[in-house]
């Protein structure tokens, strides 16, 4: 009876992750009511600083008033976030956005980290399977792997063990 | 003093070659048992001591350099470019690693450090540290080449010998970069003694797990100073640039952070070869990594792969990294093949709920950290190569895919300690985590309250939300943790009639390395709560004149004056500042800008003044060319000083692991396997 319930809670467990995890990826894609704050933080300054524009603090800059400016005129013109984004880029090249686009080969760069981790993940849980856990087969009891082993083998894991002095977490 | 340093370089290299080539020949001869003219042992020994000799070279040339520094000896070129007359004295001595053939020279000379210290304890185990200083021999080789070969640093100047030099960079003219780069190097260079044992101990299948607590101590260590020498240079980045923040995802601290997030990795995972006797092959590999992580870092930064606002220097030594990196690879892959049936893992994964797939997880969660980070780090260089157009890979896209994998790690930190070796019962798991997820849900509510809300005008925000996440789950793990260390020491108060405190540092005392493990944990709670509070930041910038006035969070600053200072290094401007708070005059700041004279450089020095609460940091960023009213800047940034905080207590807790327990702390688990199962119930939610 217990098998069940414990696979009902871990499903539950894991559906509770997934959507928490989904929410987190996909937060910031909403704007604030500032967009200039916002959207001077999704811009890269072209002092060569290498900072957001929204953070660029060089006295004398010759690029960030300029940027901030084309922005605060975008904005007024009622331009979508796209559609500023465009016409930076058109203007400073594509260097200009302080992160990859959702398009083309720049998608990759949003891919590869989460499509690598459920990879690994993968390869975890079924690794895990292979080794016994998660109802798979039974691994052996340590005493019984030593019992019959040959006595070179048997020797070398008591060896083993006297030398493992020390512990851990 | 250029042809001392010049030569002790030269000799340097010589005895690495032949600690090299004669460790070499004395491991085959005495592996394979071939008769030799010369007795192995004695043969190792020359190797060792050739070691121990070429310390004494590279000492000699770093000597040297230092030297010449302080002499104002500018007919050597770096010198030159990198101090002049009127620096203090411990910039000059900074300057050793202000460049890029000095800092080569400091990684050669801890190396050789490493390696002195090694070849001194080589009565531990003589034939496996006889593996690992001639592996150790090897990467000395290849810096002393690079050394000699292709980023001298005693270069002579062309021409005529200047009175003065061009001063040293005035980034770097602040207290911690005297402190910052050679705790960095500390680390970077540290790796390389565990991967020489891990590899020595491959090479010459050594037999059992003693190699990994040789290597313990080494690797801790090193993984304390890489901690200090990231968390300094965040410290140095946020008092120096001047834009209110410390870590700017720029490649550079990429660099440091990988080989961090990778050694943190194989530090809980190592724990399970050594207590279960799994993930030898995982263990091996990640090492491996760690140490190649390390030269990475150079290559991509120095090698001007990446563009970098810290990459000091760049100079084609990318190359000679590249070509060492290669034959390193080649030589991992090609000795892991040979001897991977020596790795073969004595247990396996019992349960899902169990410590050790906690640390499974929590390997899997750091690995894909570092990846997220080499991705970011490498995708600008990836797109040109593909699409012909390179992109920026800035803060809003970490933001978005890193902080989420960090927050996922911070979750496995409370949950990790929660969970018994081998399985554990449903039931004890529901007991374990009803406190931490009481606090986490308590945490949420009272955020809301305080008006913390996760979103603004209808939408949900980024920032607000994770900040939400991660001091809720902080919460949790502090709760966590506590719960542990009072679980444990009521047990012992019960049992031996001290009272709690007295009972908390006996179980401290008894088993350091775990205890002192979970205080690291602390620490590292702290500083994501520190971190957080970065969501809250706040600026305001005006132009000041005389009794003007602006006001943020709390905080009316009053300008009252502004005065200007000189001297042989730099002349200075100083705005002077009264801060109100609730009318009540409470400090006075006073940021400062520099003019530095040698180089012609200006640099702001940032004022901060710290509370636990925040800090209000304020910058002097110039004068208004019309007006010539000074302009400043100023930020609130709520909870950073919980950062620094958080490294003192992970200080503190790596310290306490490295303490040897007062008593074997594994006596209960060198059991049998079978007896172990009947005493599962008593290490229920502990061990």
């Amino acid at each position: 009876m217990a098998t069940p319930l414990r696979l009902t809670f871990w499903t539950k467990a894991v559906e509770v992750a997934a959507l928490a995890a989904a929410i987190c990826f996909s937060l910031g894609a909403s704007s604030p009511t500032s967009r200039i704050n916002t959207l001077s933080h999704s811009l890269m300054c072209q002092c060569g600083c290498a900072q957001l524009l929204g953070e660029c603090d060089h006295v004398g800059c010759p690029d960030r008033d300029k940027e901030l400016s084309l922005l605060t005129t975008d904005i007024a013109a009622g331009m979508t976030d796209q559609q500023i984004f465009d016409s930076f880029v058109a203007k400073y090249g594509a260097t200009v956005l302080a992160a990859p686009t959702t398009k083309g080969f720049d998608l990759v760069a949003w891919i590869a980290p989460f499509a690598v981790f459920a990879a690994a993940l993968l390869l975890t849980i079924l690794l895990i399977r292979r080794w016994g856990g998660l109802g798979g087969k039974k691994a052996v009891p340590a005493t019984l792997v030593a019992e019959s082993s040959d006595p070179e083998d048997r020797e070398r894991l008591q060896r083993i063990r006297r030398e493992t002095g020390d512990g851990g977490l | 003093m250029a042809t001392f340093g010049s030569a002790c370089l030269l000799i340097g290299l010589a005895l690495a070659a032949y600690n090299l080539l004669a460790g070499a020949v004395a491991l085959r001869l005495i592996a394979t048992g071939q008769p030799a003219t010369i007795s192995p042992e004695r043969l190792a020994d020359t190797a060792r001591r050739a070691g121990i000799a070429g310390f004494i070279a590279v000492s000699g040339a770093a000597f040297a350099l230092v030297w010449a520094a302080f002499t104002n000896d500018f007919s050597i070129t770096y010198i030159t470019e990198h101090s002049n007359r009127a620096l203090p004295l411990a910039y000059k001595f900074s300057a050793l690693w202000s460049g890029q053939e000095g800092s080569l020279l400091l990684w050669a000379w801890l190396l050789g450090t490493y390696g002195f210290i090694l070849r001194l304890r080589h009565k531990t185990d003589v034939k496996l540290y006889a593996y690992a200083g001639t592996i150790l021999a090897g990467v000395q080789v290849f810096f002393l080449a690079v050394l000699n070969f292709a980023a001298p640093p005693f270069s002579l100047l062309k021409g005529a010998i200047p009175d003065d030099g061009n001063g040293l960079n005035p980034l770097l003219q602040y207290p911690e970069m005297v402190i910052h780069p050679p705790m960095l190097y500390l680390g970077y260079v540290g790796f390389s003694v565990p991967f020489a044992f891990a590899l020595g101990a491959l090479m010459m299948r050594y037999p059992g797990e003693k190699w990994i607590r040789i290597t313990r101590t080494w690797t801790m260590v090193t993984w304390l100073f890489l901690t200090c020498g990231i968390f300094l240079g965040m410290h140095w980045a946020y008092a120096v640039l001047g834009w209110g923040g410390y870590w700017g995802w720029d490649p550079v601290e990429n660099a440091s952070f990988m080989p961090w997030l990778t050694g943190t990795a194989f530090l809980h995972s190592v724990m399970m070869q050594e207590r279960k006797g799994m993930m030898k092959s995982w263990n091996v590999w990640l090492i491996f990594s760690t140490f190649l992580l390390t030269m990475l870092g150079t290559t991509l930064t120095r090698g001007g792969l990446v563009s970098s606002v810290h990459a000091f220097a760049q100079s084609p030594i990318g190359r000679w990294f590249v070509v060492f990196m290669g034959i390193v690879l080649a030589i991992c892959i090609f000795t892991y093949v040979l001897q991977r049936s020596h790795l073969h893992t004595e247990h396996h994964l019992e349960s899902l709920v169990s410590r050790e797939s906690s640390f499974l997880f929590n390997n899997l969660v750091l690995l894909t950290a570092c990846f997220v980070i080499l991705w970011g780090t490498l995708f600008p260089i990836i797109s040109e190569y593909v699409q012909g157009t390179k992109v920026t890979v800035g803060a809003p896209w970490y933001n978005r895919v890193a902080v989420p994998v960090g927050l996922f790690l911070v979750f496995l930190t409370g949950v990790g300690p929660l969970l018994p070796w081998r399985a554990t019962s449903f039931k004890a798991v529901k007991r374990n985590f009803v406190l931490p997820v009481i606090t986490l849900w308590a945490t949420v509510i009272v955020c809301l309250a305080v008006g913390l809300w996760p979103w603004k005008d209808g939408a949900l925000d980024q920032g607000s939300f994770y900040a939400l996440v991660a001091f809720s789950m902080s919460a949790a793990v502090l709760t966590a943790i506590a719960s542990e260390f009072l679980r444990g020491a009521s047990v012992i108060s019960r049992q031996t009639r001290r009272n709690l405190f007295s009972a908390l540092w006996l179980l401290t005392r008894r088993n350091t390395r775990r205890y002192g493990g979970y205080m690291v944990h602390i620490g590292v709670v702290v500083v994501v709560i520190g971190l957080a509070g970065s969501a809250f930041n706040r600026s305001v910038e005006s132009e000041m004149g005389l009794h003007s006035k602006m006001s943020i969070g709390p905080y009316t600053l009053e300008q009252v004056g502004a005065t200007q200072d000189s001297n042989p290094n730099y002349s200075s401007e100083y705005a002077v500042l009264d801060v109100y708070q609730g009318g009540k005059k409470i400090f006075q700041i006073t940021p400062e800008r520099r003019l530095y004279l040698a180089s012609g450089q200006p640099q702001t020095m940032v004022s901060i003044h710290s509370t636990p609460e925040w800090d209000l940091y304020v910058v002097y960023e110039g004068t208004n060319p019309d007006t010539g009213q000074p302009i400043i800047k100023a930020f609130l940034n709520p909870l950073v000083g919980w950062i620094w905080f958080g490294l003192v207590v992970m200080v503190l807790g790596t310290f306490l692991a490295l303490v040897p327990s007062l008593t074997p702390a594994t006596a209960a688990l060198r059991v049998p396997a079978a007896q172990a199962a009947a005493m599962a119930p008593a290490l229920k939610g502990g061990d």
